[in-house]
Protein backbone atom coordinates (compact mmCIF):
# COMPACT_ATOMS: atom_id res chain seq x y z
CA UNK A 1 0.00 0.00 0.00
CA UNK A 2 1.07 3.27 -0.76
CA UNK A 3 0.32 6.71 0.54
CA UNK A 4 0.00 10.40 -0.85
CA UNK A 5 0.37 14.01 1.59
CA UNK A 6 -2.99 13.97 0.44
CA UNK A 7 -4.01 11.11 3.08
CA UNK A 8 -5.14 8.74 0.01
CA UNK A 9 -4.01 5.46 -0.17
CA UNK A 10 -3.59 3.23 -3.17
CA UNK A 11 -3.02 -0.58 -4.03
CA UNK A 12 -1.73 -1.81 -7.21
CA UNK A 13 -3.08 -4.85 -8.37
CA UNK A 14 -1.49 -5.43 -11.75
CA UNK A 15 -1.59 -2.07 -13.14
CA UNK A 16 -4.89 -1.40 -11.24
CA UNK A 17 -4.91 0.83 -8.58
CA UNK A 18 -7.38 1.10 -5.95
CA UNK A 19 -7.49 4.14 -4.32
CA UNK A 20 -9.26 5.36 -1.13
CA UNK A 21 -8.77 7.67 1.87
CA UNK A 22 -6.90 7.04 5.36
CA UNK A 23 -8.90 6.23 8.56
CA UNK A 24 -6.55 9.12 9.52
CA UNK A 25 -8.44 11.52 7.15
CA UNK A 26 -11.86 9.84 8.34
CA UNK A 27 -11.14 10.68 11.35
CA UNK A 28 -10.45 14.46 10.28
CA UNK A 29 -13.07 14.83 8.13
CA UNK A 30 -15.98 13.23 10.80
CA UNK A 31 -19.19 11.38 9.55
CA UNK A 32 -19.54 11.65 5.73
CA UNK A 33 -22.79 12.14 4.49
CA UNK A 34 -22.25 12.52 0.78
CA UNK A 35 -19.87 11.08 -1.98
CA UNK A 36 -20.07 12.21 -5.51
CA UNK A 37 -18.04 9.62 -7.64
CA UNK A 38 -16.31 10.49 -10.86
CA UNK A 39 -17.64 8.74 -14.28
CA UNK A 40 -16.11 5.24 -15.36
CA UNK A 41 -13.95 6.03 -18.58
CA UNK A 42 -13.14 9.45 -17.31
CA UNK A 43 -9.33 10.56 -18.55
CA UNK A 44 -7.67 12.10 -15.24
CA UNK A 45 -4.69 14.22 -14.91
CA UNK A 46 -2.81 14.30 -11.57
CA UNK A 47 -3.73 17.04 -9.30
CA UNK A 48 -7.57 17.33 -10.85
CA UNK A 49 -10.70 17.12 -8.39
CA UNK A 50 -12.57 14.07 -8.85
CA UNK A 51 -14.18 12.97 -5.74
CA UNK A 52 -16.35 15.03 -3.69
CA UNK A 53 -16.61 13.74 0.05
CA UNK A 54 -19.16 15.91 2.30
CA UNK A 55 -18.86 15.09 5.99
CA UNK A 56 -21.33 17.04 8.66
CA UNK A 57 -18.19 19.62 9.11
CA UNK A 58 -17.52 20.49 5.21
CA UNK A 59 -17.18 19.66 1.72
CA UNK A 60 -13.51 18.37 0.57
CA UNK A 61 -11.79 16.63 -2.17
CA UNK A 62 -9.91 13.66 -3.68
CA UNK A 63 -7.13 14.77 -6.03
CA UNK A 64 -6.50 12.20 -8.48
CA UNK A 65 -3.09 10.61 -7.78
CA UNK A 66 -1.68 9.66 -10.69
CA UNK A 67 -2.60 10.26 -14.44
CA UNK A 68 -4.98 7.69 -16.29
CA UNK A 69 -8.28 6.40 -16.50
CA UNK A 70 -11.16 5.82 -13.96
CA UNK A 71 -12.02 1.59 -14.70
CA UNK A 72 -14.53 1.33 -11.87
CA UNK A 73 -16.35 3.17 -9.28
CA UNK A 74 -17.77 2.23 -5.61
CA UNK A 75 -21.24 2.69 -5.92
CA UNK A 76 -22.01 1.44 -2.41
CA UNK A 77 -20.51 5.04 -1.17
CA UNK A 78 -22.64 6.85 -2.90
CA UNK A 79 -25.84 4.78 -0.77
CA UNK A 80 -23.95 4.05 2.45
CA UNK A 81 -20.89 6.97 2.73
CA UNK A 82 -20.94 5.71 6.26
CA UNK A 83 -19.09 3.29 5.02
CA UNK A 84 -15.99 5.32 4.89
CA UNK A 85 -15.98 5.91 8.80
CA UNK A 86 -16.42 2.60 9.39
CA UNK A 87 -13.36 1.21 7.94
CA UNK A 88 -11.57 3.89 5.60
CA UNK A 89 -9.25 1.08 4.45
CA UNK A 90 -12.10 -1.29 2.75
CA UNK A 91 -13.96 1.48 1.52
CA UNK A 92 -12.14 2.21 -2.06
CA UNK A 93 -13.50 5.13 -4.07
CA UNK A 94 -12.22 4.34 -7.44
CA UNK A 95 -10.04 1.61 -9.48
CA UNK A 96 -8.00 3.55 -12.22
CA UNK A 97 -5.17 2.50 -14.59
CA UNK A 98 -2.02 4.29 -14.85
CA UNK A 99 0.44 5.94 -17.43
CA UNK A 100 2.40 7.00 -14.69
CA UNK A 101 3.15 4.21 -12.18
CA UNK A 102 6.85 5.01 -11.68
CA UNK A 103 5.24 7.64 -9.58
CA UNK A 104 3.98 5.43 -6.93
CA UNK A 105 7.41 4.82 -6.45
CA UNK A 106 8.07 8.19 -4.64
CA UNK A 107 5.09 7.51 -2.51
CA UNK A 108 4.97 6.92 1.35
CA UNK A 109 4.85 3.75 2.31
CA UNK A 110 2.67 2.68 5.58
CA UNK A 111 5.51 3.88 8.13
CA UNK A 112 6.32 7.02 6.11
CA UNK A 113 2.62 7.73 5.99
CA UNK A 114 2.83 6.66 9.78
CA UNK A 115 5.86 9.40 10.56
CA UNK A 116 4.13 11.79 8.06
CA UNK A 117 0.50 12.13 10.06
CA UNK A 118 2.34 12.16 13.68
CA UNK A 119 4.38 15.71 12.61
CA UNK B 1 -5.62 37.40 15.61
CA UNK B 2 -5.12 36.72 19.48
CA UNK B 3 -4.93 33.36 20.47
CA UNK B 4 -8.07 31.52 21.23
CA UNK B 5 -9.00 32.11 24.90
CA UNK B 6 -9.59 28.92 26.86
CA UNK B 7 -13.05 28.27 28.11
CA UNK B 8 -13.34 27.60 32.11
CA UNK B 9 -14.17 23.92 31.41
CA UNK B 10 -11.04 23.60 29.16
CA UNK B 11 -9.51 21.05 31.35
CA UNK B 12 -13.00 19.08 31.11
CA UNK B 13 -12.81 18.93 27.24
CA UNK B 14 -9.30 17.61 26.85
CA UNK B 15 -10.26 14.58 29.41
CA UNK B 16 -13.42 13.96 27.04
CA UNK B 17 -11.40 14.29 24.47
CA UNK B 18 -13.18 17.26 22.83
CA UNK B 19 -11.53 18.33 19.56
CA UNK B 20 -11.12 21.91 20.08
CA UNK B 21 -11.30 24.40 17.49
CA UNK B 22 -11.24 28.36 17.49
CA UNK B 23 -14.88 29.88 17.86
CA UNK B 24 -15.82 33.62 19.01
CA UNK B 25 -12.33 33.79 20.78
CA UNK B 26 -12.47 31.25 22.49
CA UNK B 27 -11.09 27.60 22.26
CA UNK B 28 -14.17 25.46 21.96
CA UNK B 29 -14.54 21.96 21.27
CA UNK B 30 -16.04 20.94 17.90
CA UNK B 31 -17.13 17.39 18.96
CA UNK B 32 -16.05 14.54 21.07
CA UNK B 33 -14.97 11.29 20.47
CA UNK B 34 -18.42 10.41 19.52
CA UNK B 35 -18.54 12.26 16.53
CA UNK B 36 -21.13 14.79 15.61
CA UNK B 37 -23.77 12.75 13.87
CA UNK B 38 -23.96 10.64 17.65
CA UNK B 39 -24.09 13.28 19.47
CA UNK B 40 -26.81 15.16 17.56
CA UNK B 41 -28.63 11.62 17.64
CA UNK B 42 -28.43 11.47 21.59
CA UNK B 43 -29.28 14.97 22.25
CA UNK B 44 -32.95 13.86 20.49
CA UNK B 45 -32.68 10.89 22.39
CA UNK B 46 -31.48 11.23 25.99
CA UNK B 47 -29.72 14.66 26.95
CA UNK B 48 -26.95 16.42 25.61
CA UNK B 49 -24.60 18.64 27.96
CA UNK B 50 -23.02 21.71 25.91
CA UNK B 51 -20.48 24.20 27.19
CA UNK B 52 -22.07 27.60 26.00
CA UNK B 53 -19.40 29.64 28.15
CA UNK B 54 -18.78 31.93 25.30
CA UNK B 55 -22.14 33.42 25.29
CA UNK B 56 -22.40 36.87 26.71
CA UNK B 57 -24.29 37.17 30.41
CA UNK B 58 -24.98 40.88 30.89
CA UNK B 59 -27.10 41.85 33.81
CA UNK B 60 -28.77 45.53 33.40
CA UNK B 61 -29.95 47.14 36.00
CA UNK B 62 -31.45 50.51 38.09
CA UNK B 63 -35.34 52.10 37.63
CA UNK B 64 -36.93 51.56 34.35
CA UNK B 65 -34.09 49.09 32.85
CA UNK B 66 -37.04 47.30 31.13
CA UNK B 67 -38.59 50.38 29.25
CA UNK B 68 -35.04 51.76 28.78
CA UNK B 69 -33.97 48.10 27.00
CA UNK B 70 -37.11 48.96 24.64
CA UNK B 71 -35.34 51.85 23.19
CA UNK B 72 -33.14 49.16 21.60
CA UNK B 73 -34.98 46.23 21.05
CA UNK B 74 -38.40 45.72 19.10
CA UNK B 75 -39.91 43.67 22.42
CA UNK B 76 -41.88 43.30 25.21
CA UNK B 77 -39.49 44.07 27.92
CA UNK B 78 -41.82 46.09 30.42
CA UNK B 79 -44.81 43.11 29.83
CA UNK B 80 -41.80 40.45 31.03
CA UNK B 81 -43.39 39.64 33.94
CA UNK B 82 -40.78 38.75 36.79
CA UNK B 83 -39.20 34.63 36.43
CA UNK B 84 -39.90 34.74 32.75
CA UNK B 85 -37.69 35.28 29.48
CA UNK B 86 -38.33 36.14 26.02
CA UNK B 87 -36.37 36.09 22.44
CA UNK B 88 -35.75 39.25 20.58
CA UNK B 89 -32.89 41.14 18.57
CA UNK B 90 -30.93 44.18 19.07
CA UNK B 91 -31.41 46.37 15.78
CA UNK B 92 -29.39 49.23 14.01
CA UNK B 93 -31.11 52.34 12.95
CA UNK B 94 -31.56 50.57 9.41
CA UNK B 95 -33.54 47.71 10.46
CA UNK B 96 -30.54 45.23 10.52
CA UNK B 97 -29.86 42.81 12.93
CA UNK B 98 -27.27 43.66 15.98
CA UNK B 99 -27.19 40.29 17.44
CA UNK B 100 -30.24 37.83 18.92
CA UNK B 101 -30.84 37.49 22.06
CA UNK B 102 -32.42 36.40 25.65
CA UNK B 103 -33.67 38.83 27.88
CA UNK B 104 -34.97 37.76 31.44
CA UNK B 105 -36.50 39.36 34.07
CA UNK B 106 -34.94 38.19 37.26
CA UNK B 107 -37.02 40.34 39.74
CA UNK B 108 -34.01 43.53 40.69
CA UNK B 109 -32.26 43.15 37.02
CA UNK B 110 -32.56 42.12 33.75
CA UNK B 111 -30.11 39.23 32.42
CA UNK B 112 -29.36 39.16 28.67
CA UNK B 113 -27.66 36.21 27.16
CA UNK B 114 -25.94 37.31 23.84
CA UNK B 115 -24.15 35.54 21.09
CA UNK B 116 -20.35 35.23 21.91
CA UNK B 117 -18.67 36.65 19.13
CA UNK B 118 -21.24 39.58 19.36
CA UNK B 119 -21.04 40.33 23.13
CA UNK B 120 -18.44 42.74 22.80
CA UNK B 121 -20.21 45.17 20.65
CA UNK B 122 -23.46 44.50 22.30
CA UNK B 123 -22.07 45.27 25.15
CA UNK B 124 -21.12 48.83 23.60
CA UNK B 125 -24.70 49.32 21.86
CA UNK B 126 -26.12 48.49 25.26
CA UNK B 127 -24.02 51.18 27.50
CA UNK B 128 -24.33 54.03 24.97
CA UNK B 129 -28.17 53.21 24.66
CA UNK B 130 -28.94 53.27 28.15
CA UNK B 131 -26.58 55.54 29.89
CA UNK B 132 -28.24 56.00 33.00
CA UNK B 133 -28.35 52.23 34.03
CA UNK B 134 -25.55 49.98 35.16
CA UNK B 135 -24.78 47.43 32.30
CA UNK B 136 -21.97 44.93 33.39
CA UNK B 137 -20.74 41.36 31.35
CA UNK B 138 -20.03 38.87 34.02
CA UNK B 139 -16.98 37.57 33.98
CA UNK B 140 -17.44 35.12 36.72
CA UNK B 141 -19.91 33.13 35.30
CA UNK B 142 -20.01 30.72 33.03
CA UNK B 143 -22.81 28.90 30.79
CA UNK B 144 -24.24 25.48 30.59
CA UNK B 145 -27.07 24.22 28.29
CA UNK B 146 -28.31 20.31 28.75
CA UNK B 147 -30.51 19.60 26.23
CA UNK B 148 -33.04 16.88 25.13
CA UNK B 149 -36.03 14.60 26.56
CA UNK B 150 -33.66 13.16 29.24
CA UNK B 151 -32.37 16.88 30.63
CA UNK B 152 -35.43 17.71 33.03
CA UNK B 153 -34.69 13.95 34.98
CA UNK B 154 -30.90 14.72 34.66
CA UNK B 155 -31.24 18.29 35.83
CA UNK B 156 -33.93 17.50 39.11
CA UNK B 157 -31.65 15.09 40.49
CA UNK B 158 -29.00 17.73 40.95
CA UNK B 159 -31.65 20.95 41.59
CA UNK B 160 -35.61 19.01 42.18
CA UNK B 161 -36.90 22.56 41.69
CA UNK B 162 -35.58 22.86 38.22
CA UNK B 163 -38.38 20.13 37.22
CA UNK B 164 -41.28 22.38 38.20
CA UNK B 165 -40.21 25.18 35.39
CA UNK B 166 -42.11 25.94 32.33
CA UNK B 167 -40.60 26.45 29.09
CA UNK B 168 -38.68 30.22 28.94
CA UNK B 169 -39.44 30.09 32.90
CA UNK B 170 -36.18 31.30 34.78
CA UNK B 171 -35.66 30.68 38.61
CA UNK B 172 -32.14 30.67 41.01
CA UNK B 173 -31.38 27.30 42.28
CA UNK B 174 -28.77 26.30 44.72
CA UNK B 175 -26.09 23.08 44.33
CA UNK B 176 -24.63 22.72 47.25
CA UNK B 177 -23.58 26.47 47.48
CA UNK B 178 -23.40 27.44 44.29
CA UNK B 179 -26.25 29.98 43.27
CA UNK B 180 -27.23 28.73 40.00
CA UNK B 181 -29.70 31.11 37.35
CA UNK B 182 -31.47 28.42 35.60
CA UNK B 183 -33.88 28.91 32.19
CA UNK B 184 -35.94 26.41 30.70
CA UNK B 185 -35.26 27.26 27.07
CA UNK B 186 -31.97 25.58 24.28
CA UNK B 187 -30.94 25.96 20.72
CA UNK B 188 -31.98 22.56 19.96
CA UNK B 189 -35.45 22.53 19.58
CA UNK B 190 -35.82 19.68 22.26
CA UNK B 191 -36.48 20.39 25.93
CA UNK B 192 -33.87 21.66 28.22
CA UNK B 193 -32.01 23.90 30.48
CA UNK B 194 -29.59 26.64 30.09
CA UNK B 195 -27.73 26.81 33.20
CA UNK B 196 -25.55 29.92 34.31
CA UNK B 197 -22.83 28.70 36.91
CA UNK B 198 -20.32 30.06 39.20
CA UNK B 199 -16.86 29.94 37.37
CA UNK B 200 -15.15 27.96 40.43
CA UNK B 201 -18.01 25.66 40.48
CA UNK B 202 -18.45 25.01 36.65
CA UNK B 203 -16.19 22.19 36.58
CA UNK B 204 -17.57 20.23 39.53
CA UNK B 205 -20.98 21.00 38.38
CA UNK B 206 -20.30 20.14 34.85
CA UNK B 207 -19.11 16.58 35.83
CA UNK B 208 -22.51 16.33 37.94
CA UNK B 209 -24.38 16.58 35.22
CA UNK B 210 -21.71 13.77 33.01
CA UNK B 211 -22.34 11.55 35.83
CA UNK B 212 -26.44 11.37 35.47
CA UNK B 213 -28.02 8.85 33.22
CA UNK B 214 -28.36 9.41 29.81
CA UNK B 215 -25.92 12.47 29.40
CA UNK B 216 -23.21 12.98 27.07
CA UNK B 217 -21.26 16.10 26.12
CA UNK B 218 -22.49 17.72 22.93
CA UNK B 219 -19.83 19.92 20.87
CA UNK B 220 -20.35 22.84 18.32
CA UNK B 221 -20.82 20.45 15.60
CA UNK B 222 -23.98 18.80 16.62
CA UNK B 223 -24.86 22.20 18.45
CA UNK B 224 -25.52 23.94 14.79
CA UNK B 225 -26.79 20.77 13.30
CA UNK B 226 -29.55 20.27 15.93
CA UNK B 227 -30.66 24.00 16.03
CA UNK B 228 -30.25 23.64 11.51
CA UNK B 229 -33.06 21.39 12.00
CA UNK B 230 -35.27 23.21 14.59
CA UNK B 231 -34.87 26.00 11.83
CA UNK B 232 -33.24 28.53 14.55
CA UNK B 233 -31.23 31.32 13.05
CA UNK B 234 -27.59 31.67 13.56
CA UNK B 235 -25.87 35.09 14.21
CA UNK B 236 -23.45 36.14 11.40
CA UNK B 237 -25.21 33.79 8.99
CA UNK B 238 -29.03 33.88 8.97
CA UNK B 239 -29.20 36.96 10.90
CA UNK B 240 -26.84 39.84 9.85
CA UNK B 241 -26.53 43.48 10.00
CA UNK B 242 -27.73 43.41 6.59
CA UNK B 243 -31.13 41.45 7.74
CA UNK B 244 -33.95 43.39 9.34
CA UNK B 245 -36.21 40.89 12.04
CA UNK B 246 -38.88 40.35 9.58
CA UNK B 247 -36.92 39.36 6.78
CA UNK B 248 -35.59 37.01 8.74
CA UNK B 249 -39.30 35.34 9.78
CA UNK B 250 -39.21 37.01 13.69
CA UNK B 251 -41.86 38.81 13.37
CA UNK B 252 -43.18 36.79 16.08
CA UNK B 253 -40.64 38.13 18.46
CA UNK B 254 -42.16 41.63 18.01
CA UNK B 255 -45.09 41.66 20.57
CA UNK B 256 -48.61 43.33 19.45
CA UNK B 257 -47.94 46.39 21.95
CA UNK B 258 -44.54 47.50 20.07
CA UNK B 259 -46.42 47.24 16.48
CA UNK B 260 -48.02 49.73 14.78
CA UNK B 261 -51.46 50.51 16.83
CA UNK B 262 -49.58 49.37 20.30
CA UNK B 263 -49.48 51.44 23.29
CA UNK B 264 -45.97 51.43 23.00
CA UNK B 265 -45.22 51.14 19.34
CA UNK B 266 -41.74 51.60 17.44
CA UNK B 267 -39.28 53.93 19.41
CA UNK B 268 -36.60 51.20 18.80
CA UNK B 269 -33.49 51.09 15.77
CA UNK B 270 -35.09 50.57 12.50
CA UNK B 271 -38.45 51.27 13.63
CA UNK B 272 -39.50 52.61 10.54
CA UNK B 273 -38.64 50.00 8.15
CA UNK B 274 -39.76 47.14 10.68
CA UNK B 275 -42.95 48.29 11.33
CA UNK B 276 -43.46 48.71 7.77
CA UNK B 277 -42.23 45.59 6.83
CA UNK B 278 -44.67 43.93 9.26
CA UNK B 279 -47.40 45.66 7.32
CA UNK B 280 -46.57 45.56 4.10
CA UNK B 281 -43.67 42.38 3.68
CA UNK B 282 -40.30 42.73 3.05
CA UNK B 283 -38.67 41.54 -0.03
CA UNK B 284 -37.32 39.02 0.88
CA UNK B 285 -37.61 36.02 3.54
CA UNK B 286 -35.93 33.50 5.35
CA UNK B 287 -37.16 29.69 4.38
CA UNK B 288 -36.67 26.12 4.57
CA UNK B 289 -34.37 24.87 1.83
CA UNK B 290 -34.38 20.60 1.30
CA UNK B 291 -32.02 19.75 -1.81
CA UNK B 292 -32.81 17.03 -3.58
CA UNK B 293 -30.63 13.73 -3.20
CA UNK B 294 -28.13 13.65 -0.57
CA UNK B 295 -25.44 16.60 -1.20
CA UNK B 296 -25.89 19.21 1.33
CA UNK B 297 -25.85 22.56 -0.06
CA UNK B 298 -24.12 24.86 2.44
CA UNK B 299 -23.87 28.59 3.59
CA UNK B 300 -23.27 30.97 0.71
CA UNK B 301 -24.62 28.70 -2.13
CA UNK B 302 -26.87 30.95 -4.87
CA UNK B 303 -30.15 30.42 -5.74
CA UNK B 304 -31.76 30.43 -9.19
CA UNK B 305 -35.29 30.35 -10.46
CA UNK B 306 -34.32 28.10 -12.87
CA UNK B 307 -30.97 25.92 -14.38
CA UNK B 308 -30.81 28.53 -17.21
CA UNK B 309 -31.32 32.16 -15.41
CA UNK B 310 -27.99 34.27 -15.45
CA UNK B 311 -29.06 36.09 -12.07
CA UNK B 312 -29.33 35.21 -8.58
CA UNK B 313 -32.78 35.17 -6.68
CA UNK B 314 -31.91 33.72 -3.16
CA UNK B 315 -28.92 32.11 -1.23
CA UNK B 316 -28.27 29.59 1.12
CA UNK B 317 -27.43 30.92 4.95
CA UNK B 318 -26.71 27.42 6.69
CA UNK B 319 -26.71 24.45 5.34
CA UNK B 320 -25.64 20.74 6.27
CA UNK B 321 -27.13 17.15 7.35
CA UNK B 322 -29.75 16.65 9.27
CA UNK B 323 -28.99 13.43 11.07
CA UNK B 324 -32.53 13.23 12.85
CA UNK B 325 -34.13 14.13 9.51
CA UNK B 326 -31.85 11.56 7.75
CA UNK B 327 -31.03 14.35 4.58
CA UNK B 328 -29.40 17.57 4.18
CA UNK B 329 -31.78 20.58 4.86
CA UNK B 330 -30.80 23.92 4.97
CA UNK B 331 -32.20 27.87 5.11
CA UNK B 332 -31.61 30.62 2.98
CA UNK B 333 -33.51 34.24 1.75
CA UNK B 334 -35.82 34.07 -1.41
CA UNK B 335 -37.99 36.52 -2.89
CA UNK B 336 -41.15 37.19 -0.95
CA UNK B 337 -43.79 35.17 -2.25
CA UNK B 338 -41.67 31.84 -3.31
CA UNK B 339 -44.39 29.22 -2.32
CA UNK B 340 -43.43 26.14 -0.33
CA UNK B 341 -43.39 22.97 -2.11
CA UNK B 342 -41.98 25.28 -5.30
CA UNK B 343 -38.35 24.35 -6.61
CA UNK B 344 -35.62 26.61 -7.23
CA UNK B 345 -31.98 25.45 -8.10
CA UNK B 346 -28.64 26.13 -6.02
CA UNK B 347 -25.25 26.23 -7.36
CA UNK B 348 -23.69 23.48 -6.18
CA UNK B 349 -20.13 23.18 -7.75
CA UNK B 350 -20.51 24.68 -11.05
CA UNK B 351 -24.26 22.65 -11.46
CA UNK B 352 -27.62 23.43 -10.67
CA UNK B 353 -29.23 21.35 -8.43
CA UNK B 354 -33.06 21.28 -7.57
CA UNK B 355 -34.02 22.47 -3.69
CA UNK B 356 -37.47 22.81 -2.86
CA UNK B 357 -38.73 25.71 -0.11
CA UNK B 358 -39.85 24.17 2.94
CA UNK B 359 -41.34 24.97 6.08
CA UNK B 360 -39.09 26.00 9.08
CA UNK B 361 -38.69 24.10 11.42
CA UNK B 362 -37.54 20.68 9.85
CA UNK B 363 -37.66 19.31 13.47
CA UNK B 364 -41.03 19.96 15.34
CA UNK B 365 -40.22 21.35 19.24
CA UNK B 366 -40.69 19.64 22.04
CA UNK B 367 -40.80 22.34 24.64
CA UNK B 368 -42.27 21.50 28.12
CA UNK B 369 -44.70 25.04 27.75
Amino acid sequence: MKYTEEHEWLEDSDGVVTVGITGHAATQLGDVVFVELPEVGRTITKGEEIVVIESVKAASDILAPLDGEIVEVNAALADNPGLVNEDAEAAWFFRMTTTTPEEMNDMMDEDGYAEFVAD
Amino acid sequence: MDDPIPLPLDGLHAELGGRMVPFAGYSMPVQYPAGVMAEHLHTRAKAGLFDVSHMGQVVVRGDGAAAALETLVPVDVAGLAEGRQRYGVLTFPDGGVADDLMVANRGDHLLLVVNGAMKHLDLEILRKGLPDHSVEMLEDRALLALQGPSAEGALAALVPGAAGMRFMDVATFDWEGATLWISRSGYTGEDGFEISVPVERIDAFARALLAQEGVMPIGLGARDSLRLEAGMPLYGQDLTAGITPVEAGLGWAIQKVRRAGGDRAGGFPGADRILAELAEGPRRIRVGLRPEGRAPMRAGVMLYESVEATAPCGTVTSGGFGPTVGAPVAMGYVPIGTAVGSVLYGDLRGRRLPVTIAELPFYQPRYRR
